[in-house]
């Protein structure tokens, strides 16, 4: 039972991650290159009527957390104090620069919105990153089960390391670098020529950055923290998935090639699903890994939320994400095509 | 101050200023929703043009009340971390609902109400506002069944580890203190919506602008407005005030400033609290009807705060006391205001009445200050408890937050949400002055 609440909680999560990470990609490709006004108008347009929407992914598997694995909610948000709170400001950030931006045509207000939309969600690329590299390497959680990290210590990686490594900043690139891509690909399959070819151009080079960083990260994972390799080649169950990975990977690229936009993002989308619930299966039963001693590892097992709740938990839940896909199916199915919905409304 | 004050200082005040947002998005949710169904009876585009002012006024403020809203989530773990680890398998279950059953369905039409009006059609743009609409009502109620599990806790258990879990989710779900608050919750948020709705209607036909839309606006405004505040007081605050009685004594003579039990019981309408030497200073007394109030009749013994132990007090008495004479005073008035326009509107005056146009136009804070003083009143009231009875606030902090971090984000909210404010107020100033657009514009 806690097995599974482990990997709906994940799953949520890497839909989190795909959904809103296409909307930060957005921001990280407006940040390469800004445009003209009217380009910038129809980037955030292309996610204008969903981006909220994504985020509320963000919400659930929030709540889902603190109902399956409360410990592990209460340790990691109080451990991780500030860069949370420097993510929350970012979100508010990043939410009003669409609202705010979009309700005036003055142009230097729509410019200090739209930098500060590329910014946060620049940022938020980046700390979502750093996140991950943090859970990946573990962190000094003690025995009461809590852990305080300062935001850096001396960038190596040690017992008591700071949320900022130089494994946690590389896994923060790479994410910055896959989640640029994911974004590019959505806006060239979302957008009209001749902005799609531009941003065709940038997606090509997000996706080369991303390989080479995914190799770099792939080889220092298996030096700060090899049991994750150890334990997926241990389990045939979870072989499939870094298979679907290199597939969405290669998938991308060939239907890039093919100016197949839709396709590509498609292919994307599998490839950062994938690297994230390989992830997942290679940390299980751990959640959060203590850096002194794996006796203080919060796992499903010590984590979790009573049997009686769990189960009585699957009979919400269920519906619930059957209901909620049926809303995305909807909103994805009405707003087909390019350009995507009324383009504004102010 | 120490880490706990500052935890309870973050927390009330992103909360409080949170939910000046929300209490708007579902009071105008359900406006909107009464003119989509007036636009599609009539097939007039008069309605049509109302509700997209309005849901200009809404996406702003939508905006607002999720970006200010993910902090609360997120401070359950950052800063309440052993109250999130003691508690959370059983709040969590109606964040989780929360999100999942509400959340997506709010946003999710969101977008398509504010983007898709030309694509969708007329009667596939009505069932959209009324997604959004039920989107937004069931969020409120699990956030308020949530709140209710830390006044009154009903349906857990405790599990092997010490910590909390749902043993019955129909108890837990329908707590009868969360059936009560959110009914109350809701009216109030009914009518902040309809007195917004009516001050900008008034502003309008006071400056001779958009009269037809200021006329609409007006006439709904004004009935919503009436409906809900009679509805306020009786039975949505008559029945939540009947359980602060029976589960919560200490809370209820802390609001009424009651030092010492009597039979028949005195209401206080107005005095001073002196805690210290426990009296009320000038008090103007109704005589019996606190009991009746309570109870259910004239002579029923009403306890006082000597009755209780000073530990199980809650903590600020003063604050509590006036919170809730606040909200009681403003809800009174919000009956006569809305009940004289209403007269006025019968006899076809109000729109001609300038003088009512003006308390019309002036009185849309009052509803700001009594929602948040009745959400002072129910959370001033739980202390000491973070979970009534159960847990003590003070045993819910994060034990390896600094106080110095929580200071930091503190100041950093308040120089952000001051920020939000003045943008949030100079955007919605502007959609005033605008007004409402024809459909070929928008």
């Amino acid at each position: 039972m806690e097995t599974l609440w482990f990997f709906v909680v994940a799953l949520m999560l890497t839909v989190y991650v795909v959904l809103d990470g296409f909307d930060l990609g957005v921001g990280l490709t407006m940040l390469v290159r800004p445009g003209t006004e009217g380009e910038r108008r129809q980037l955030l347009g292309a996610i204008g009527p969903v981006w909220d929407a994504n985020e509320v992914w963000l919400i659930a598997a929030g709540g889902v957390l603190v109902f399956a694995f409360p410990a592990v909610y209460a340790s990691a948000f109080s451990g991780f104090y500030l860069p949370l709170m420097f993510v929350l400001w970012l979100l508010i950030f990043r939410g009003i620069s669409i609202e705010f931006g979009g309700h005036l045509k003055h142009p230097l207000w729509r410019r200090f919105w739209d930098a500060t939309f590329a910014l946060s969600s620049s940022i938020l690329a980046l700390i979502l990153g750093v996140a991950l590299g943090n859970l990946l390497r573990g962190v000094p959680v003690d025995k009461s089960g809590y852990f305080h990290i300062s935001l850096f210590e001396d960038f190596r990686v040690g017992p008591h390391p700071g949320a900022l490594d130089w494994y946690t900043i590389l896994i923060g690139l790479l994410t910055s670098a896959a989640l640029g891509a994911h974004g590019a690909l959505y806006l060239s399959w979302r957008t009209e020529d001749p902005l799609r070819v531009r941003v065709a151009a940038i997606a090509r080079t997000f996706c080369m950055a991303s390989v080479a960083l995914l190799v770099l990260a792939t080889w220092a994972t298996a030096t700060v923290q090899p049991i994750i390799y150890y334990r997926l080649a241990q389990r045939p169950w979870a072989w499939p998935l870094p298979v679907a990975t290199a597939f969405g990977l290669l998938f991308a690229f060939w239907q890039l090639r093919q100016r197949r936009e839709r396709a590509a993002f498609l292919g994307w989308a599998i490839f950062v699903a994938g690297l994230l619930i390989s992830t997942a299966a290679g940390l299980y039963p751990d959640i959060l890994r203590s850096t002194l001693s794996p006796s203080w590892n919060l796992t499903v097992a010590n984590a979790a939320t009573g049997r009686t709740g769990l189960t009585l938990g699957l009979w919400w839940w269920i519906p619930a994400i059957v209901l909620a896909s049926g809303y995305f199916w909807y909103l994805y199915r009405s707003l087909r095509g390019r350009p995507i919905g009324d383009q504004s409304y102010h | 101050m120490n880490a706990l004050t500052w935890d309870r200082f973050q927390f009330g005040f992103t909360v409080t200023y949170h939910y000046l947002f929300p209490q708007l998005t579902m009071g105008l949710s359900l406006i909107i929703v009464v003119l989509k169904i007036q636009a599609l009876k009539t097939g007039e585009d008069r309605y049509n043009a109302a509700a997209r002012f309005w849901a200009k006024i809404f996406g702003l403020n939508f905006a607002l009340g999720v970006v200010t809203g993910i902090p609360l989530e997120f401070q359950f773990g950052t800063n309440w971390a052993r109250f999130s680890r003691y508690a959370g398998g059983v709040i969590g279950m109606t964040l989780a609902l929360e999100g999942m059953f509400a959340f997506f369905a709010e946003s999710a039409f969101l977008g398509l109400f504010l983007f898709g009006e030309k694509r969708l059609g007329p009667r596939t743009h009505f069932l959209v506002a009324l997604m959004m609409f039920l989107g937004s009502w069931l969020s409120g109620y699990f956030i308020v069944a949530t709140n209710a599990f830390m006044q009154h806790p009903v349906g857990y258990q405790v599990a092997a580890n010490g910590t909390l879990e749902v043993a019955d989710w129909r108890n837990y779900l329908f707590n009868s203190w969360a059936v009560w608050q959110y009914a109350h919750t809701m009216t109030a948020a009914v009518i902040t919506g309809a007195f917004v709705v009516c001050a900008v209607a008034a502003y309008w036909t006071l400056m001779g602008m958009h009269r037809e839309q200021a006329r609409i606006s007006l006439r709904v405004g004004v009935w919503v407005g009436l409906i809900a505040s009679l509805l306020q007081l009786f039975p949505t605050g008559d029945r939540h005030g009947k359980l602060v009685a029976q589960y919560q004594r200490p809370t209820l003579a802390a609001m009424e400033g009651k030092f010492t039990s009597s039979h028949p019981a005195e209401l206080v309408i107005i005095g001073q609290p002196d805690v210290a030497h426990r009296r009320l200073e000038n008090p103007v007394v109704v005589p019996a009807v606190l009991s009746f109030l309570s109870y259910g009749s004239f002579g029923a013994t009403v306890y006082g705060l000597e009755d209780f132990p000073e530990t199980e007090w809650p903590d600020n008495v003063e604050l509590l006391y006036y919170a809730y004479h606040i909200m009681v005073g403003l809800g009174t008035l919000f009956i006569l205001v809305m009940g004289i326009s209403a007269l006025l509107l019968l006899r076809n005056r109000l729109e001609t009445s300038r003088s009512m146009l003006w308390v019309l136009m002036l009185a849309f804070p009052f509803p700001y200050i009594a929602n948040t003083a009745g959400w002072m009143t129910a959370e001033l009231g739980r202390q000491p408890w973070v979970v009534y009875g159960l847990q003590r606030t003070s045993l819910g902090t994060s034990p390896t937050v600094a106080a110095g971090d929580i200071a930091f984000t503190t100041l950093g909210y308040m120089g952000l949400y001051l920020l939000l404010g003045i943008g949030f107020l100079f955007l919605v100033a502007r959609e005033i002055g605008r007004g409402p657009t024809p459909a070929e514009a928008s």
